[in-house]
């Protein structure tokens, strides 16, 4: 074992942790993920969890993987496929080699590939390698009687020192990749402060694993760094998830408005973890009603509205499938109210833990009448607080329901995140009544150059008012069945809503100026798209991208930005509903299209291949 | 409130546009006249309600008020009171608004127990579309989406109340002005999720569905007034009595088999026990009066104040009690 062991620098690296689902794979992953982040380099990671809430132990349909992809500088996705694959047991193995490359390091816990294992995960031969015509560098450890071994005299049971093979694989892939240990050392105390025993055997088993990759040289070849060339601004950063930061935006947007923020949610994947964060606060004073059902999440948010409070109900598609009557109520009162959309696949359950974007025209349009909502989509993990935050400030100031879509992709993904300061934020300024305007004040009285209409909270002494439903008199506020008044109401509620285009920001166009190819996306592809776009134009291609967060009204350049480019193509996990509505409002665009509903995240290389393809047409 | 700083007419706006003779009118007078007696000031009440004709209601309230979707008002109010526990809310249904398309949200407003009066003008009828069955009309019910008659069983309001452990039920007649007025002054002093069912007629689609106790001297017949404390006596000169009988109610004649006032069943709605009070609820004619009046009026804690005082507690024992603080919760680190 004295052989020197090569330490190779490397940019980037994607590593895979994947086992049974009781086998702490996600606490691994992010274990790993906080570990690197702390060490300086970018991260970016996607939980992969299975359907079942607990599959037989050992079968294929339990695996749960967890991937982290790590970079020296920016890092866009997990990662199409993995350098080190984890596989805790055969079933793991068996699901999870698809993401491997020929060159990947496959490490697996021998203990967990007895014959019964074998037989669980389906495996017709003795060899799960030659079965599946592996021919990877397997790392072989004996995970589980090295945790044994390790802790004989701890005094825990079986069942919790089973529990800690993670930290052991945990340990091996520190040690793979230099990584400093002791930064998982400190994470593990903090997380089992209450249970100091848990802990010590957790950090015991962590540096079983480190060790034995020392010590054996983990029979690889060679181990790696990847140094921290990272250009991230200076400050404190930490490891968010889509979900989290939506309600962290959720949270920012009422604290800056002076407003309570009220959510009225109903349990649906992939959204339901908006509403768990937020119910934890009550400190801040948010307010969590989990109702009877999706229509009565919608419906006392929209109660909520009318009372005076931040209204949020979230949810996924076939949730809004329920909630679009309130949401149109919200429309015709012009109340504000914010609806959150964590798409995932469809139609009806669909694939309920897989993310897609096909809910867009569902958001556009998926309500009775000419019913006008503006929908914003969130492109990151991350960006998901800054998009939560205009959502709230675009429905408080211009008194309208919005929708915010994110999906299951960015929701569960995390990615590490400058804390924001909250005095960089804009401020938002809900158009309330003041009382001189009490004279003279109807319910859909308008500002002149906004064409919001005034918020008059109950308990306001002068402004007793009855909205609703029904179409109301442009002038009076009262009950009207006036064509002249209907047609002109139609008009104002699509004209104030496509004046807040005046307030959004241009479209941005990144890349190469003179691009031959226009990439355009919306929402959670951003990374995938940009990676793509990336590798096209370090290939000498000229790629460029447009990536849209506002969708409805669209960014006031739109038109003048795709004209300008020969080629566009459209890329979208839907069938091409954003290709279609940019047909419809801009005459004459020709547009290629690329459109993939797998319920998984796009393949960087798969989008490379067919924009070259449609670059040398 | 000891002094009356309001009158009826404070209350009241526009020009109610409901069909000449409809339940309706005489419940808003009725509704009106309590507010003004309750004494809550205009600003700081709500009245939210669904679809269907008696939802046109908040129109002629000079409130705060919102005439929403079918079936959705229990749910709408749920998030104006408990977004601002400091307005009164009203929620004005029907019985095909409540209970029909709105049943959900019936039942779980009350065993949430939020502090809302929901007022259930049945009809059993709907009016709005011009005439179907109802979920409360009877079996056998003809109608013009049953032209041979319904086979369904109609939902009992109380029953449904009583089934989603509610806390207070009320029962008054829409023509019945001053119990009427009693009623609802009691379910808005109640604390927490109040049901007021008004019988209610719809003189075009369901004339006379309420006829036993349409006039006067119908009701002195065949209904009773409950009050908390009082025994159960009806009839014109207070000649009848309830009193227990195995397992149900019977109606006694004073007087006779030598029952004097002292056999009689002395109402309790103030009892947790609501067997009984569910027994009242459910008499119906030709043997028993239909009861009127406060049937069920009991203590629990209420939804929103339970949150405020949930969010009151947590805040002194958490830490962060802003965005920045929130932040500092979480494991960070430098770059």
């Amino acid at each position: 074992m004295a052989e020197e062991i090569t330490v190779k620098e490397i940019d980037e690296v994607v590593v895979r942790f994947s086992g049974d689902s009781g086998d702490g794979m996600q606490l691994a992953g992010n274990m790993f993920s906080n570990i690197s982040a702390t060490e300086g380099n970018d991260i970016s990671t996607f939980p992969d969890y299975p359907a079942d809430i607990r599959a037989p132990q050992g079968s294929l349909t339990g695996v749960s993987g967890f991937q982290v992809h790590i970079g020296s500088g920016k890092v866009y996705t997990p990662g199409d496929k993995c350098d080190v694959l984890v596989a805790m047991n055969p079933a793991a193995l068996k699901t999870q080699y698809k993401f491997c490359k020929p060159q990947s390091v496959i490490i697996i816990d021998t203990d967990s590939f007895t014959k019964r294992d074998l037989e669980k995960a389906q495996f017709q031969l003795e060899n799960p390698f030659s079965e599946l015509g592996i021919k990877n560098e397997v790392v072989e450890a004996s995970i589980t009687t090295m945790c044994k071994e390790c802790l004989k005299d701890s005094g825990l049971d079986n069942k919790s020192i089973l529990r800690t093979k993670n930290m052991f694989a945990l340990g091996l892939v520190c040690w793979l990749f230099q990584r400093d240990v002791k930064i998982g050392e400190k994470i593990l105390r903090e997380k089992f402060a209450k249970k100091p025993e848990i802990a010590e055997a957790n950090v015991q088993v962590l540096y079983a694993g480190y060790q034995f990759g020392a010590n054996t040289h983990a029979s690889v070849s060679m181990s790696y760094r990847v140094p921290s060339k990272n250009q991230k601004a200076h400050g404190r950063y930490m490891d968010i998830n889509g979900n989290k930061a939506t309600s962290y935006g959720l949270i920012a947007a009422a604290e800056k408005a002076g407003l309570q923020l009220y959510l009225g949610s109903y349990p649906i994947t992939p959204a339901t973890d908006i509403l768990h964060e937020l119910s934890k606060h009550k400190s801040l004073g948010v307010k969590t009603v989990q109702c009877e059902d999706e229509i009565a999440g919608c419906a006392s948010a929209v109660g909520a509205a009318f009372a005076g409070a931040l209204a949020v109900t979230s949810t996924s598609g076939p949730g809004v499938c329920l909630k679009s009557e309130a949401m149109n109520l919200a429309v015709i009162a012009e109340l504000p109210l914010v609806i959150v959309n964590v798409q995932r696949g469809g139609p009806s359950t669909g694939l309920p833990t897989k993310s897609e974007q096909t809910d867009l025209l569902q958001a556009l349009y998926g309500r009775n009448g000419e019913s006008p909502m503006p929908v914003i989509a969130a492109s990151s993990p991350t960006d998901c607080f800054d998009a939560a935050y205009t959502a709230c400030k675009i429905a408080l100031e211009h008194m309208t329901p919005v929708v915010l879509l994110t999906d299951a992709y960015i929701a569960n993904g995390s990615a590490a995140w400058k804390l924001p300061d909250l005095n960089e934020y804009p401020s938002i300024n809900p158009p309330y009544v003041t009382p001189e305007m009490a004279s003279y004040w109807t319910p859909f009285l308008r500002n002149y150059e906004t064409g919001v209409r005034y918020w008059a909270k109950p308990g306001t002494e002068g402004f007793m008012h009855r909205i609703g439903g029904l179409e109301k008199s442009s002038e009076t506020g009262a009950i009207s069945t006036e064509p002249e008044n209907h047609h002109l109401m139609t008009q104002l509620r699509a004209e104030k809503v496509a004046k807040i285009a005046d307030t959004l920001p241009l479209l941005e166009v990144e890349g190469e100026e003179d691009a031959d190819l226009l990439i355009v996306g919306f929402g959670g592809t951003y990374g995938h798209l940009h990676s793509a776009m990336d590798i096209l134009n370090a290939g000498g291609k000229k790629a460029a991208l447009a990536h849209f967060r506002f969708i409805n009204p669209l960014p006031k350049n739109t038109e003048e930005v795709l004209r300008k480019y020969k080629k566009i193509v459209v890329a979208e996990q839907n069938m091409g509903q954003f290709a279609g509505y940019l047909r419809m409002n801009i005459e004459g665009l020709h547009l290629h299209q690329f459109n993939q509903v797998k319920g998984q995240p796009f393949v960087v290389q798969e989008l490379v291949d067919a924009f070259t393809k449609i670059m040398e047409e | 409130m000891s002094e009356t700083k309001y009158t009826a007419a404070d209350y009241k706006a526009g020009q109610p546009r409901w069909c000449p003779g409809c339940g309706d009118h005489a419940f808003l007078n009725s509704f009106h006249k309590a507010l003004a007696e309750i004494g809550t000031a205009p600003k700081d009440i709500a009245v939210i309600s669904g679809i269907g004709c008696s939802s046109r209601l908040p129109y002629y309230m000079n409130t705060y008020g919102m005439h929403t979707i079918h079936g959705r008002a229990a749910a709408i109010a749920t998030g104006v009171k408990v977004a601002n526990p400091q307005l009164t809310v009203w929620q004005i249904s029907g019985d095909g608004d409540g209970l029909a398309i709105g049943g959900n949200h019936f039942i779980h407003a009350i065993r949430r127990n939020v502090d809302i009066n929901i007022i259930l003008l049945n009809n059993r009828i709907y009016g709005l579309t011009k005439g179907q069955y109802s979920p409360t009309s009877e079996r056998g019910f003809v109608s013009k989406s049953s032209p041979y008659g319904t086979v369904e069983d109609p939902f009992r309001p109380a029953e449904l109340c009583f089934g989603a452990r509610g806390r207070f039920f009320a029962r008054c007649a829409a023509v019945d002005g001053n119990p009427s007025v009693e009623v609802l002054k009691a379910a808005e002093k109640h604390k927490g999720t109040s049901v007021v069912e008004v019988l209610q007629n719809c003189v075009i689609f369901n004339d006379g569905t309420h006829n036993s106790i349409a006039k006067k001297e119908d009701r002195e017949r065949n209904a009773i007034y409950l009050e908390h404390g009082k025994p159960m006596l009806f009839g014109p000169d207070k000649e009848f009595g309830l009193m227990q009988e195995g397992f149900g109610l019977k109606v006694v004649k004073l007087g006779e088999n030598g029952i004097t006032e002292k056999d009689i069943l002395v109402h309790d709605a103030h009892c947790m026990d609501n067997t009984l009070q569910l027994k009242l609820a459910l008499m119906e004619g030709p043997d028993f009066p239909i009861a009127l009046g406060v049937i069920r009026d009991v203590e629990a804690p209420t939804y929103e104040q339970a949150v405020e005082d949930q969010i009151k507690e947590v805040s002194e024992k958490k830490k962060y009690h802003n965005f920045a603080e929130l932040l500092d919760t979480n494991d960070t680190w430098e770059i």
